[in-house]
């Protein structure tokens, strides 16, 4: 039977084995943990908080016919020979699917690396440190960083942020309802120190770059990924952020039916324009794992992959009272307060310069935000 | 078919609104509100929306 290889026991790995498993292909999946897949946004609040364990968060299996090896990650692949090496193991494929995600980045600065965010062992690993209201210090201020601020409040710990933006969640949200999400942090007792870089690592603390020393018992670095691309590497692929591939998840460069899925995967997306991006929202491992399925079935089949992607990114982050729902890019116009208040609930549009909506976020505001789907797809 | 969401896991996204409009929907005050029982033919409609539950709340019974 053809045999297909999917480098990646994540939600996009999960996926796109469902997908070639459902069109009766053989697939092993190879997973660098050792948990089945599971749903990762719960680690920054509710399994941080307890009472959520790893089993709880495992993902619904469809088939009980395919072939998981974890626990080792890969660390070689040849596409001329078709060989995926993991551990001990070297694993032979017709057709390979990459979807080996993206790792928490580390600054490079002195000093002991900080505790980092990204598995459920990571969680596991906070939630112990953070018992008995113990102070955390987190560096970066993107979503992860300020879900953990809020969680840790309401865990009763001291939290300060330190990031080198101006305002938190700057990047996806704009600088007015960053600054609007750093008020309510603040309003629930978290200390920011923003603008500024680190310069040091402690055991109980950091040093930024203006020279201010900020002590905790526990030190949170959340500032941004980096694609495991490392394995790929000597097969001519373009791994300059991620791995590159056309509209429908084929990756360029090689003649071997490859596809790439979820945060690892640079694509372009004609909802926007033609600039291929890596996009780490949750729904966007499932949207790109169907997909790329339905191109490596073709591709093994003989076939020409067809019809356009049009994926419409979303994300989700809950702060406190505050439910921030986002569908588009925001990062690529300027914000519009169009209902509501900065401070509070509201809708907030995205445009670019030309006027052209490409996002939107409501805070506490589901229903009215789900008409923006399709606006934003149909522009 | 049977559906339940863990109404304790539930924080009322809505995505599964988009896959099973006829099974799910969201209420005036935004929560969720869904058909417990439903008819078989919209079997794919609904692994749809629980795939795309962002808290993975939904089950088929």
């Amino acid at each position: 039977m053809t045999h297909v290889v999917v480098v990646g026991a994540g939600l996009g790995g999960l996926r796109a084995a469902e997908s070639l498993r459902k069109n009766d292909f053989d697939v092993t999946v190879i997973g660098d943990e050792i948990h089945l897949p599971y749903n990762r946004p719960p680690l920054s609040k509710e399994a941080l908080k307890g009472g959520v364990e790893v089993e709880g968060l495992h993902f619904r299996r469809k088939h009980d016919d395919i072939d998981w090896r974890l626990g080792a990650a890969a660390s070689a692949c040849s596409l001329s020979e078709r060989w995926v090496r993991a551990g001990d193991e070297q694993v032979s494929f017709d057709g390979l699917v990459i979807a080996s995600g993206i790792r928490p980045r580390h600054l490079p600065v002195p000093g002991p690396h900080p505790q980092v965010l990204r598995t459920a062992d990571d969680a596991l690993a906070l939630r112990e440190q953070l018992t008995g209201g113990a102070s955390i210090v987190i560096v970066g201020a993107g979503f992860i960083g300020c879900e953990v601020a809020a969680t840790a409040r309401q865990l009763g710990s001291e939290v300060i942020v330190t990031a080198f933006d101006d305002q938190p969640m700057v990047r996806a949200l704009g600088e007015q309802l960053g600054a609007a999400m750093q008020a309510h942090h603040e309003a629930h007792g978290v200390v920011f120190r923003l603008g500024v870089g680190v310069s040091e690592f402690q055991i109980d603390g950091v040093t930024t770059s203006d020279g201010q020393r900020l002590t905790a018992d526990v030190v949170l670095e959340a500032v941004g990924s980096v694609p495991n691309v490392e394995w790929l590497e000597g097969n001519g692929l373009d791994l300059s952020d991620g791995v590159l591939t056309d509209n429908g998840m084929r990756v360029l460069g090689t003649d071997v039916p490859v596809v790439a899925v979820g945060d690892v995967a640079r694509f372009p997306n004609p909802v926007f324009d033609e600039v291929p991006r890596r996009v780490e929202h949750w729904n966007m491992p499932t949207e790109t794992g169907k997909k790329a399925g339905q191109t490596l079935a073709a591709l093994l089949r003989g076939e020409e992959p067809s019809g356009v992607f049009a994926p419409m990114p979303a994300f989700w982050s809950d702060q406190y009272d505050f439910g921030l729902q986002s569908y588009g890019m925001p990062g690529l116009g300027s914000a519009q307060l169009v209902d509501g208040q900065w401070s509070g609930d509201c809708i907030v549009e995205y445009r670019t310069e030309a006027g052209r909506l490409v996002g939107v976020v409501g805070v506490n505001r589901t229903r009215e935000l789900m008409p923006y789907r399709s606006m934003i797809a149909s522009v | 078919m049977k559906i339940f969401v863990d109404m304790d896991k539930c924080q009322h996204y809505g995505q599964c609104t988009f896959e099973a409009p006829t099974v799910f929907k969201l209420n005036a005050d935004d929560k969720l509100e869904y058909v417990g029982e439903v008819d078989d033919a919209l079997l794919e409609q609904v692994e749809s929306a629980v795939d795309v539950c962002p808290m993975q709340a939904i089950e088929i019974q």
